[in-house]
């Protein structure tokens, strides 16, 4: 048997149901490995000594009968996780511990999971690089000082350093996807509306959707499964028949529609990006799909509509902190003071400037020029996809427009931090499900991924031709484990 | 367009967060790039599109106004920056 970190999610589960390895086995490997690990710095908060407890307690009287029987998963810090200190990477929620679970967590424990701790992330997932974090950088497993994308960079570098079997992230304009693109792994952003919003810490709620983050793709229909369901708590979930997604994978993509949209081919993508496209294209056809041709014109306003509709989401949002019932205080002469003050020295540079944008673009004499045209523009961009998806089943183009570059690289530039979510932001805006998959490497052996996009609902079509793509690309990571300490 | 300090200063009044003169004017060569690069979308003519209101389409669903939780008063208060009793204190308000 494999060492047991490097473990797929479907081997794990298998072995334990199989009675080759307990829950504490695992959960202890995982822990072991985490504690010479400290330099990826991946951790906010553990919750080592009770998972080993839980695992005990699993084996002791273990339920085969789950999807995910005594699996420890450690999960990304914008989820509220009752009892466990909960930050969202920010100095504002330093100290807070929710009295309440998320829906997307609950369903992973529902179903036999056990909670690891919670990973480093951009704060308030407001980052590309997981720089923002108030807990400090994470260092990408691929190389040393690279970043691991953002703002789900603790959960991607997780993954990829054989740290939790699979993990959880969050996706508000690429954040599970541009991550999952620059360690290797795959990360998909379900269809808006799938999984629940209710317990994640908000940033834009009409962007945010929690999504499956794994090894492989059969990985990740298992946890999609699990995490997507309807919920009362959340006012835009979605009832509908969900599918079982990881029974229902298969690698049989004959005669799917696949588009390829043109203006996806930007200025300055490097050579290696569009070859890796053009051999994604050309293992489609192998597997018998049909290569279309497609516009989706307004793609260029993508990022512009992004960077107004986002920041006046989250700075609706953010202003629930205010130093009063939770969180970080900052001592004034008066309230608006102890306000002002709370708010300046709790939030972080990236945190703070969106909420002056959002302030801005929602502010009396500006809204029409702005907010308004942005949700006009929203619209031809959805648009754009509804016609797209009359002629094809899938669309698929590069995840990044490059592969992870170095910590403090894009630091001093916010604009040219925003472009990395040049291919991912435009699904978040038409509510689409979107995957990255691991495709390739750069000239640097740094993973590059493809991206496929599906009709709102199809996960399991995007699922399904990212297996099929896998099998063609058989792309390996080969981590040299540089970080370990004894 | 460009947004000057008076801008910068009065936003940051509006978002109750205080910044003083050296972050007022960093932040106003940051908000002023991001917002040449937003300018963007004034080439398009969208004088006949709806705005997108909602992503999802759905109507709000009613549910009967009922407690579910159990009485969690204190784990709550235990997160306030500064707790009496029953109470979240804040600053003197009325003077």
């Amino acid at each position: 048997m494999s060492d047991i970190t490097s473990q797929s999610l479907f081997e794990l589960t298998s072995n334990i149901k199989e009675k080759k390895l307990s829950s504490e086995e695992i959960t202890k490997a995982f822990i072991d490995r985490a504690e010479k690990s400290k330099k990826l710095n991946v951790y906010v908060t553990d919750n080592f000594e009770k998972a080993i407890d839980q695992s005990k307690k699993f084996d002791s009287n273990p339920n085969f009968d789950l999807k995910l029987s005594g699996i420890p998963i450690a999960v990304k810090d914008l989820f509220c996780t009752n009892g466990v200190r909960t930050t969202a990477g920010s100095k504002i929620l330093n100290n807070f511990v929710p009295t309440y679970e998320s829906t997307v967590t609950q369903n992973l424990w529902s179903q036999g999971a056990i909670l690891l701790g919670k990973l480093n992330c951009d704060e308030f997932a407001m980052g590309s690089s997981n720089e923002t974090s108030f807990f400090g950088n994470v260092q990408n497993p691929v190389g040393e000082n690279l970043v691991p994308g953002g703002s789900s960079g603790g959960s991607s570098a997780a993954v990829a350093a054989n740290l939790t079997p699979v993990t959880i992230g969050t996706d508000t304009g690429g954040s599970i996807r541009q991550p999952a693109s620059f360690t290797g792994t795959v990360g998909l952003k379900p269809t808006y509306g799938s999984c629940s919003r209710y317990g994640i810490v908000a940033f834009a709620s009409s962007l945010d959707q929690a999504g499956p983050m794994t090894k492989n793709v059969r990985d990740c229909s298992m946890l999609l499964e699990v995490i997507s369901s309807f919920d009362q708590k959340d006012s835009t979930s979605i009832d509908y028949k969900r599918n079982c997604y990881s029974k229902e994978l298969s690698k049989d993509i004959k005669g799917k529609k696949i588009g390829i949209p043109k203006e996806y081919r930007v200025d300055n993508m490097p050579d290696e990006i569009e070859q890796l496209w053009k051999n994604g294209i050309s293992y489609a056809k192998d597997c018998g799909a049909e290569i279309i041709d497609i516009s989706l014109p307004h793609t260029n306003y993508a990022l512009p509509t992004y960077y107004i509709v986002a920041p006046a989401e989250a700075s609706s949002n953010l202003a629930r902190y205010d130093g009063v019932k939770y969180g970080f205080r900052s001592p004034g002469q008066n309230l608006i003071e102890m306000y002002e003050k709370t708010r300046s020295e709790g939030f972080g540079d990236e945190v703070k400037r969106r909420i002056m944008i959002g302030t801005y673009v929602l502010s009396s004499g500006y809204y029409d020029a702005y907010y308004l045209k942005a949700q006009k523009v929203r619209q031809l961009i959805k648009k754009d996809f509804d016609d797209a998806f009359s002629s094809v089943d899938a669309i698929l183009t590069p995840s990044t427009p490059s592969s992870a570059f170095k910590i403090d690289e894009k630091t001093n530039d916010p604009v040219s931090m925003y472009l990395n979510d040049i291919f991912t932001v435009p699904i978040n805006l038409a509510g689409l499900p979107g995957i990255s998959i691991p495709a390739g490497k750069d000239k640097n052996n740094y993973p590059l991924g493809l991206q496929l996009i599906g009709k709102p609902f199809d996960e399991q079509n995007i699922l399904n031709i990212s297996y099929a793509l896998e099998d063609k690309i058989n792309f390996k990571n080969d981590i040299s484990d540089w970080w370990l300490s004894e | 367009m460009s947004i000057d300090l008076k801008t910068v200063k009065h936003i940051s009044k509006l978002a109750r967060i205080s910044i003083d003169d050296e972050k007022a004017n960093k932040l106003k060569g940051d908000l002023n790039n991001i917002f040449e690069f937003i300018e963007k979308l004034n080439e398009l003519n969208t004088d006949n599109v709806q705005a997108l209101t909602s992503i999802a389409e759905t109507t709000l669903r009613f549910r009967k106004d009922e407690i579910k939780s159990e009485n969690i008063r204190e784990k709550i208060l235990k997160n306030s920056p500064e707790e009496n009793k029953d109470f979240f204190v804040v600053p003197k308000v009325v003077e």
